[in-house]
């Protein structure tokens, strides 16, 4: 009896064993379009609305369970998040000074080559420090005597003039800006032909300066460009280099008389965020060029 | 166990169940990053119950009919819940182990076989992919999520085929200590 049953036991595993053996050798080695593979399909179609119904039926149970997974996954996830968001915006704010320095630098080589600032020896530097004061208008670069800045030197950025050298040490420099209250320029209206000096409007904190001592001073518009006016006579030799813009007129204050008129200048560069900077260090040099050309 | 129509009924109904849910429900909620998987568990339960021949007959529809439902190779997991039922079944036919914990280390043992056994065949049967140290932490951790649904799978299990069983003798000692060896519904 006992080998009877164990016998019959033996022969129900080796029959259900041959059996998947079976549909596994004939399902795999007949083609997509075979009868176990059609079988398949019909089965599949059959049970698919039970399938649908049970899927619907247990939505609620299963986003239960998922709520649940969720919420412990929620801290782990949060944690992280913060650690990448707090990375990114390191990693913004560090593309977002790169992105504006690229900026000024662009703005420089188009300055150089095509203003063709390149035969004044322009000194890259970088602003590092900046006085809060209103009435003393000065930022400090990186670069000194020792890379062949001196005092009085003109300073530019991809924008247009920022000011001059005020002191200078071995291996830093202070730059007066244009809108420090000792500042002045001779400048020009190229499209007038009107001469003039530029001078801030001390304490305004407008950041706007004064086109002022124009001869026709009516003929000044708004909108007009006012550029460096560089040295028109030898006895009065200007350390300003010609043609570097200074700014825009912004708008004109008329006065009783034509003395009255005062014409306000934007300045062309950002004085308020200043990163990249040049130093001309030989501001001279197209009167040294004017000059060795001349005999 | 007593194998009568309506006791093929109940075990077509439990594995249908079991599957469909196993199908729509569980496979879709994971726990531990991994889903569980209920037919190892079903089988082992079933098998550990019923015996070796039932178990593996019952391993061998429930496989077909996962394969069927999923448009797996026919004949993959029959062939691996085969194997478990029977195993299962034959533990309970050899030792009859009477822990309550037991159903526990047979549900662990044959989820480890359940995911060895498939990821083995799937070799065998030509998958490319390399083996990969994500594939073992997949199934440590089903193993190890299954374990704690091994219980109150056996549970429910043996609830169903309970008028099907063979009266177990330790439930019959209990009976008789409780209630001084009368029927409840005798003494009432």
């Amino acid at each position: 009896m006992h080998d009877k049953v164990v016998r019959r036991r033996r022969a129900v595993l080796a029959l259900l064993v041959a059996l998947s053996l079976l549909l596994l050798t004939a399902y795999f080695g007949e083609s997509s379009g075979g009868g176990l593979h059609a079988v398949q399909r019909g089965s599949l179609e059959a049970l698919a609305p039970i399938q649908e119904g049970a899927n619907k039926a247990l939505k609620p149970a299963r986003d239960l369970f998922g709520w649940f997974g969720d919420t412990l996954d929620a801290q782990d996830e949060r944690d992280r998040l913060a650690g990448e968001r707090d990375a990114l915006r390191s990693e913004v704010a560090q593309l977002q000074v790169a992105n504006r320095e690229l900026e000024q630098l662009k703005g420089l080589q188009e300055m150089n080559t095509t203003g063709g600032l390149q035969q004044y020896d322009p000194v890259q530097s970088r602003v590092y420090q900046r006085s809060p004061s209103t009435w003393f208008q000065t930022v400090t670069i990186n670069k000194g005597s020792s890379d062949g800045v001196a005092v009085d030197d003109p300073v530019v950025n991809g924008q247009g003039l920022i000011g001059k050298v005020k002191s200078v040490s071995d291996g830093n420099a202070v730059v007066m800006l244009l809108t420090d209250q000792d500042f002045g320029v001779s400048a020009l209206a190229p499209k007038r032909g009107e001469p003039g000096s530029i001078t801030p409007i001390a304490g305004s904190g407008s950041g706007e300066l004064l086109f002022d001592l124009v001869d026709n001073a009516e003929e000044v518009q708004t909108g007009d460009l006012i550029v460096t006016a560089g040295t028109s006579s030898a006895r009065l030799p200007s350390v300003y280099p010609r043609s570097i813009l200074i700014g825009t007129v912004k708008r004109i204050e008329e006065g009783d008389g034509e003395l009255d008129r005062r014409v306000h200048v934007a300045p062309a560069a950002d004085l308020l965020h200043l990163d990249i900077v040049q130093v001309l260090t030989s501001p001279d040099a197209n009167l040294r060029a004017d000059a060795t050309r001349a005999p | 166990m007593t194998i009568t129509a309506q006791a093929v009924g109940r075990l077509a109904l439990l594995g249908l169940l079991a599957a469909v849910l196993q199908l729509t429900a569980i496979s879709q909620v994971s726990i531990f990053g991994v889903p569980a998987d209920l037919s190892p568990l079903i089988v082992a339960s079933v098998g550990f119950l019923t015996g070796s021949v039932p178990g593996a007959v019952f391993g061998f529809c429930f496989g077909l009919f996962a394969d069927t439902a999923l448009m797996q190779t026919l004949g993959v997991t029959s062939l691996v819940l085969t194997a478990i039922g029977y195993g299962a079944g034959r533990v309970r036919e050899l030792r009859d182990p009477a822990h309550g914990l037991a159903p526990v280390a047979v549900g662990a043992a044959a989820t480890a076989v359940a995911a060895l056994g498939l990821t083995l065949l799937q070799f065998l049967l030509g998958l490319e992919a390399p083996l990969s140290l994500q594939v073992g932490r997949q199934i440590l951790m089903t193993v190890v999520l299954n374990t704690l649904l091994a219980l109150p799978v056996y549970a429910l299990c043996r609830r169903v085929l309970l008028p099907f069983l063979p009266d177990d003798p330790r439930r019959r000692r209990r009976r008789a200590y409780t209630t001084g060896g009368l029927s409840p519904l005798s003494r009432a």
